[in-house]
């Protein structure tokens, strides 16, 4: 799993994640989430079109970064996913929640 | 009766054995799968007779027999009769799908799995013993010590042993900590294996039990196996009656044949992604509700604020309470229209900041002019600085943060803006993946769980061995656990009404739930031939012949089923318990429903695994005595009686004998295990040892019920 942030002054933080984001990475993606937020990154836009494999792990890691941004008055957006995960997000309802933006322009309009 | 067979379904009685079945000779099949379906063969018909039988006896109860000089307990017996009938049909459903599952698929390749070993307290060697055994499993793993007392020693034990160690992060700091299913959900978070083995601080696994257990998730649909609860530390008479041989047999098996197997807390191996796919899905689903509970609340408070505006407040604010709640409507319809619950939230929570922004920067601006008017105060110099104020987005940010929007409406709806906010900030974690609705967490994860379409396993072998309570305190606060969680559950959700399940598993889950009324019912037995004998009430009409042919046929096939149910396993001690515990049946219900319905605290204990303080303590059984003695007075007044000639009623104070007889064996079980003094050997004899049976020996794929 890799992780690179991009930042520019007054725009989203955007979050490129490639590779598996599963139970093996959950728990380092929820730690890179959080300390991007401490870092003053608030709101996020994270970008799973790198993204091969998502399961209820990392939808886990995904709602703790949710979670960090809320309370540092941010939000966290989702963009890109690729069918695999597009099902999961449905599966676990999730995507009633957090909704699963087509393209990143998308996701920043109105950020 | 047979309300006692479930009545205390988690700790009946003794364990699996063979001897009994070979006796039986010719008439038993010689291999193993004939022989379960002839006993299967034999159970079916049992259970359609004795409920056939059953429906006769009542329905001519119901019609013929009340005897309405003495309604009240003529009305209270059949309410009682009509409770373990309904028991009946619910332990006959699952002894009718009882399942016998052969030997278990090799393990998927390449599993991985964490054992979880849950302690809080316990002391640090018996707790080495099972680390020591866990490392010693055959299939590859971690394990982990989640010490919830978070020890030292407990710590260096782990380390010094090379098992991981795990206590809650820092997320959990004032935070709920929701028990065992917290320390279980806070692991689950920091750890990664596939498959995930539970056991309790005492229950010590046998190297094998990842082998037989894994195989059964080949199918991608299974969520959990559960195996077996066995303890070593228990005499052959079990005078407490810790082991629950009748649960974890032929109720589990039948519970298994409708996909409905329950998950016990310990001894059980998880699915990861059934954890965490149920912990999303339930975060959703709760986050849902509080939204459309929030925005209701938000509405209602800002109308009446609307109406209570003073005349001193401006326009503006008029204004701003109006543009809020605006928003809440707006939030409203969007939720109804099934928008993502990110984009209604954020929505609302910014209209709100730029209300609150608004009302912020007429106070600044109300502020400056006043402080205008102050003689002396350089108004310049006053400009520069409120002109810095504004400038600093921070300050006003602070300003218009929820904690310091200035009106008081405004003030109210704040705490409300923390609800509509999807941080769960109450929660240490998000997503809880164990249940927190009860104190018995996997019996409700369980629910969730086949509620969502995953599938259960019962794997009917021991596989670990534990430490039971040796004194009656420990069991009745475990038991009381027990009890308080299912019916907790129930209340919370209840499995007639949770949707997804099938029909079967709802009624398997009620079952459960329902024998743990017993205690209401077993008062009814209990005081009725007192009634008689001393009052003269007979609750039926008469002891004729017609009753005895009615009632008769119904009791014989009852004890005929049990007795084959139960065959090879000591069921007896649990049939005791199921009536003499009635105190504890009621305490349970009621203190669960104090806690569901009036938010009174239940208290979470954690049963001791080393024996408390000495003494014989015959105030944990005396309603038990209590109502010993008044039996044996009742039984001597009617006897003295029917000696003395004063009553010619010879007939119904003999039944009302064998009756009282039967109370006061099943009571006297209490005598047994208040006196029970553990020889203290047991306690430390190490789990392989467990009363001379070799792993093999207690197999339970070659046991009678197999």
């Amino acid at each position: 799993m890799l992780l690179e942030i991009e930042s520019k002054a007054d725009q989203p933080t955007i979050v490129r994640m490639t590779g598996k984001l599963d139970l093996l990475s959950a728990a380092e993606v929820k730690e890179s989430l959080a300390k991007s937020v401490a870092e003053g990154h608030r709101r996020m836009v994270v970008d799973l079109a790198g993204v091969t494999f998502i399961d209820s792990s990392g939808l886990g890691a995904l709602i703790g970064g949710l979670k960090a941004a809320r309370l540092a008055g941010g939000d966290l957006r989702l963009a890109r996913p690729a069918d695999q995960a597009r099902v999961i997000l449905e599966l676990t309802t999730l995507d009633r929640v957090l909704r699963p933006y087509t393209t990143l322009e998308e996701a920043l309009a109105g950020y | 009766m047979l309300e006692t067979v479930i009545g205390s379904v988690r700790a009946d009685n003794q364990g699996f054995s063979t001897a009994s079945e070979r006796r039986l000779g010719w008439l038993v099949p010689e291999s193993a799968p004939d022989r379960a379906a002839l006993r299967l063969g034999l159970m079916r018909v049992l259970i359609g007779t004795s409920l056939i039988f059953g429906f006769y006896y009542l329905s001519w109860r119901y019609v013929n027999s009340i005897n309405w000089d003495a309604w009240p307990i003529a009305l209270a017996l059949l309410g009682a009769e009509t409770y373990s009938y309904i028991d009946s049909w619910l332990f006959g459903l699952a002894i009718w799908h009882m399942r016998h599952r052969g030997e278990p698929l090799p393990p998927p390749v390449d599993a991985t799995v964490d054992i979880f070993i849950t302690c809080y307290n316990e002391p640090v060697e018996l707790v080495r013993e099972t680390v020591k055994a866990a490392l010693a499993v055959s299939h590859p793993h971690r394990t982990y010590v989640l010490d919830d007392g978070s020890s030292g020693p407990m710590r260096d034990m782990a380390e010094s042993e090379g098992a991981g160690y795990i206590i809650r992060s820092s997320d959990w700091k004032g935070k709920e900590r929701h028990a065992k299913a917290g320390n279980l959900n806070n692991a689950l978070l920091q750890s990664n294996g596939e498959f995930i083995l539970v056991l309790d601080a005492d229950q010590i696994p046998s190297p094998e039990i990842l082998d037989r257990t894994l195989g059964y998730f080949r199918d991608h649909k299974v969520a959990f196996v559960q195996t077996p609860q066995w303890f070593y530390n228990v005499p052959a008479n079990d005078p407490i009656g810790c082991q629950a041989p009748l649960f974890y047999g032929p109720i589990q098996q039948g519970k298994d044949g409708l996909n409905a197997a329950f998950f016990c807390g310990s001894n059980a191996v998880l699915r990861r992604e059934a954890l965490m796919q149920m912990g999303v899905i339930h975060y959703v689903r709760q986050l849902e509700q509080r939204v459309r509970r929030a925005l209701r609340m938000a509405e209602s408070l800002l109308r009446s604020a609307e109406r209570q505006i003073g005349p001193n407040d401006t326009e503006r604010a008029r204004a701003a309470l109006h543009e809020l709640r605006d928003a809440v409507r707006q939030a409203r319809r969007s939720q109804r229209s099934g928008a993502p619950i990110q984009e209604i939230t954020w929505e609302f929570q910014r209209r709100a900041e730029s209300v609150s922004r608004l009302l912020v920067s007429e106070d600044l601006a109300r502020i400056r002019s006043e402080l205008g008017e102050i003689p002396g105060v350089d108004v310049a110099d006053l400009d520069r600085s409120m002109g810095a104020l504004f400038e600093d987005g921070e300050v006003v940010n602070m300003l218009t943060a929820r904690d310091t929007s200035p009106l008081a409406a405004i003030g109210a709806v704040r705490s409300l803006l923390t609800t509509v906010d999807m941080d769960r900030n109450d929660e240490a974690q998000p997503v809880m993946p164990m249940a927190t609705i009860s104190v018995t967490e996997d019996m409700a994860t369980a629910m969730r769980l086949h509620a969502l379409g995953w599938r259960s396993v019962y794997h009917h072998e021991i596989l670990a061995r534990g430490l039971a309570p040796d004194d009656l305190g420990s069991s009745l606060k475990q038991r009381l656990r027990w009890a308080q969680g299912t019916v907790q559950v129930m209340l919370r959700e209840n499995p007639l009404f949770v949707r997804g399940l099938s029909v079967g598993q709802r009624l398997m889950y009620f079952a459960t739930m329902w024998s743990y009324l017993s205690g209401f019912f077993s008062l009814i037995y209990l005081g009725a031939p007192i009634l008689y004998l001393v009052f003269g009430l007979l609750p039926v009409r008469a002891y004729s012949a017609d009753f005895f042919w009615h009632l008769l046929p119904y009791l014989l096939v009852n004890q005929l089923l049990f007795l084959v149910v139960g065959w090879g396993l000591k069921t007896w001690r649990g049939q005791q318990y199921s009536l003499a515990l009635f105190p504890l049946w009621i305490k349970a219900v009621t203190s669960a429903v104090g806690n569901v319905h009036f938010g009174r605290k239940l208290g979470f204990v954690v049963t001791p695994k080393t024996r408390q303080a000495g003494g014989v303590q015959w105030s944990l059984v005396r309603p038990q005595l209590i109502t010993m003695a008044i039996l044996i007075g009742a039984l001597v007044f009617g006897l003295v009686r029917l000696a003395l000639g004063l009553t010619e009623d010879g007939m119904p104070i003999l039944i009302n004998t064998f009756w009282i007889c039967y109370d006061l064996v099943c009571l006297s079980a209490v005598l047994d295990a208040v006196i029970y003094q553990p020889d203290d050997a047991s306690d430390v004899a190490p789990a392989g040892e467990a009363g001379g049976r070799t792993p093999d020996a207690s197999r339970c794929a070659g046991i009678g019920v197999a």
